[in-house]
């Protein structure tokens, strides 16, 4: 066989091309990555709405402005751009696939706190294109802020409309930014991060520290407060039907 | 031969300045945007996604409707499609430009549109789409220049360009297919998670898409010597018809299972999207696009026929990269009714791609044309 250019060229460029053999099998064998593994800790939230409702609607704004502060999230006036990584939603809005004509007027307009439910099976850490929304061992869905590129697929995905976009530079409006924070920039999605950087300095979400009708705690261990409530009390989730596993319990 | 696009006459210089200027006007409403944020936009926490993302959307099914004249020339070998076949890959060629573009302007952080590829994720659909329309974009390029260039040399094609012409006739089916998983996969969106989503999108592409080419074979026609063979341009209007067809068969499909069943979701999801004007001018186009294709006497006069293609062109616009999108946003996750109207600045970018997407077109055509001329 002769050796011409082109096919030293070819022969060239596939052998070349051999290089990227290693990086597709590891992309491919990573699928898996963002499924839960069983036994570990698995974070959750679970909130006495009977203890809520005696406390007034004003401690899920107290809980809401804790965790703001906390996390640099900037206070936009405009509702349509707002961030928001936890606030109070009515019960016929929160739950409005779960209500009946029966239900009594001021339970109808309850606030209910919403945030991220740190899904079992979230659907936007399958849809983010670039690994930037990402599930821990423990089951938290975190961020990362630098690797995002604001395509929004997560929001689209998010049945629980707990997702925020930077829609512009969110620096001016956090009036007192917390150095021990990350402040974003434009052009990110961002959300509750169950105050992940709070549990590794072995402190409570800040939402749960200010109001003590919230409990923290791990779902997987038979021993802790959170699993004996939820395991004496009913208590129901929003949208259970999508099959997301939603990590926030309430309990009615 | 790309400098075959650098002589023309006086209407061809007009039309490409006319295009700079519009691309200038979106450069300068880019940087508006790239400098203040989405914020320009109308879009909104509820209403992530808008006129940018209906725009791919669409634009994808004009892309993979090359495939209407790939199929008959190259599979049925019916000869006389030979003529169009290049325009048609062509065609294919600016859109999925087109498609990029709309998907970079959409970005929050577009510089960093490489992490896709930096860090590939086959979980998502989105890691797949710019896959497949990356190698749709390179198969058309390919083939396209290659036939062309054969042509033009009275040679031929290189024999590799065959086996690429087989592959792209699936290829076009898929990132159709894919782009519709996008919305398809989202179980919290009621309008787009179903499984007819891809469907749709398939038979809507293969009415628009024709239907297009067959505008601009019309206005090559009366613009340049090339003469379009009336028998492809029967055909290309069955395709059109039948495609139309479907795509209202379909839609009427949504409309039974979200109005038999009662189920709210769906129900209320189509209720509030054709509270939108633009929807019902979306659905008499159809009706009236249809009453002029169906009837052989219409769809035999050529000003009858032009006007049923861009009633087809319009309405599916208007369903598909207005509506669409709207559909999949207008219940929010708390059951509130989300509105979104684009901004200028908004639409100024939309019509600068559309310009590059044209001068693209226009490039690509007019070197066609010319070796089509000369070797003859």
């Amino acid at each position: 066989m002769t050796v011409n250019r082109r096919k030293f060229i070819g022969a060239g460029l596939l052998t070349l091309s051999g290089l990227a053999l290693i990086p597709t099998v590891n992309v491919f064998a990573g699928i898996d990555k963002n499924k839960l593994s069983e036994g570990t800790v698995r974070w959750g939230i679970a909130m006495d709405m009977e203890a809520l409702a005696t406390k007034g609607p004003k401690v899920i704004e107290e809980a809401a402005a804790a965790c703001h502060r906390v996390h640099n999230v900037p206070k936009i006036e405009l509702q349509e751009e707002a961030v928001k990584w936890i606030w109070g939603e009515p019960y016929e809005k929160s739950f409005a696939d779960q209500k009946h004509p029966y239900l009594n007027e001021s339970f109808l307009n309850s606030l209910f706190p919403v945030l991220c439910n740190h899904c079992d099976n979230a659907p936007c850490v399958r849809v983010c294109p670039t690994g930037a929304t990402f599930k821990r061992e423990d089951g938290i869905v975190m961020m990362d802020y630098h690797r995002c590129i604001g395509c929004r697929y997560c929001m689209a995905a998010c049945p629980f409309g707990a997702r925020s976009f930077n829609f512009m530079d969110p620096r001016p409006y956090v009036k007192e930014p917390n150095p021990d924070y990350p402040l974003r920039q434009r052009g990110v999605v961002e959300k509750c991060n169950f105050c992940a950087e709070r549990l590794a300095a072995g402190k409570q979400p800040a939402c749960v520290e200010v109001n003590d009708a919230l409990v923290f705690g791990d779902l997987n261990d038979e021993k802790s407060h959170i699993w004996k409530m939820l395991n004496s009390r009913y208590s129901i989730r929003r949208r259970p039907g999508l099959g997301t596993g939603p990590n926030i319990y309430y309990l009615v | 031969m790309l400098h075959k696009a650098l002589s023309g006459d006086k209407t061809y210089w007009r039309w490409v300045t006319f295009l700079l200027v519009l691309i200038g006007l979106g450069m300068s409403s880019y940087l508006w945007q790239f400098r203040s944020g989405l914020t320009v936009t109308g879009l909104t926490r509820d209403v992530s996604w808008g006129l940018y993302i209906g725009q791919f959307t669409f634009l994808v099914g004009v892309a993979a409707s090359a495939v209407m004249v790939v199929i008959p020339y190259y599979l049925h070998n019916q000869k006389e499609f030979g003529r169009v076949t290049v325009f048609g890959e062509f065609l294919a060629v600016a859109a999925v430009v087109m498609c990029m573009l709309f998907i970079i302007v959409d970005l929050g952080q577009p510089q960093r549109l490489l992490n896709i590829l930096r860090y590939p994720t086959p979980n998502s659909v989105m890691f797949w789409d710019m896959m497949v329309l990356g190698g749709y974009l390179l198969l058309n390029i390919l083939i396209g220049w290659n036939m062309l260039e054969s042509e033009r040399k009275d040679v031929p094609p290189p024999r590799w360009v065959k086996p690429l012409i087989y592959m792209s006739i699936p290829w076009a089916v898929s990132i159709h297919t894919v782009t519709g998983f996008l919305y398809a996969g989202l179980g919290g969106r009621h309008y787009w998670f179903t499984a007819l989503t891809a469907a749709r999108f398939l038979a809507s592409a293969f009415a628009a898409g024709p239907a297009l080419l067959i505008i601009l074979c019309l206005i090559m026609n009366r613009v340049s010597s090339f003469e379009v063979d009336k028998q492809v341009l029967q055909k290309l209007v069955t395709v059109v018809t039948y495609a139309m067809v479907i795509t209202v068969f379909f839609v009427l499909l949504e409309v039974f299972t979200g109005f038999y069943s009662q189920v709210p979701g769906h129900m209320l999801s189509l209720k509030h999207l054709f509270q939108i004007p633009y929807m019902w001018l979306s659905a008499l186009l159809a009706v009236g696009a249809l009453i002029i294709l169906l009837n052989r006497n219409s769809r035999s006069n050529s000003n009858a026929l032009i006007a049923a293609c861009i009633a087809v062109f319009v309405s599916l616009w208007l369903e598909k990269g207005l509506g669409f999108i709207a559909g999949g946003f207008v219940l929010t996750s708390f059951e509130r009714v989300a509105t979104y109207m684009p901004t200028i600045p908004e639409m100024m970018i939309s019509i600068g791609v559309w310009a590059i997407g044209f001068l693209i077109l226009t490039i690509l055509f007019k070197v066609a044309v010319t070796v089509k001329r000369e070797s003859v």
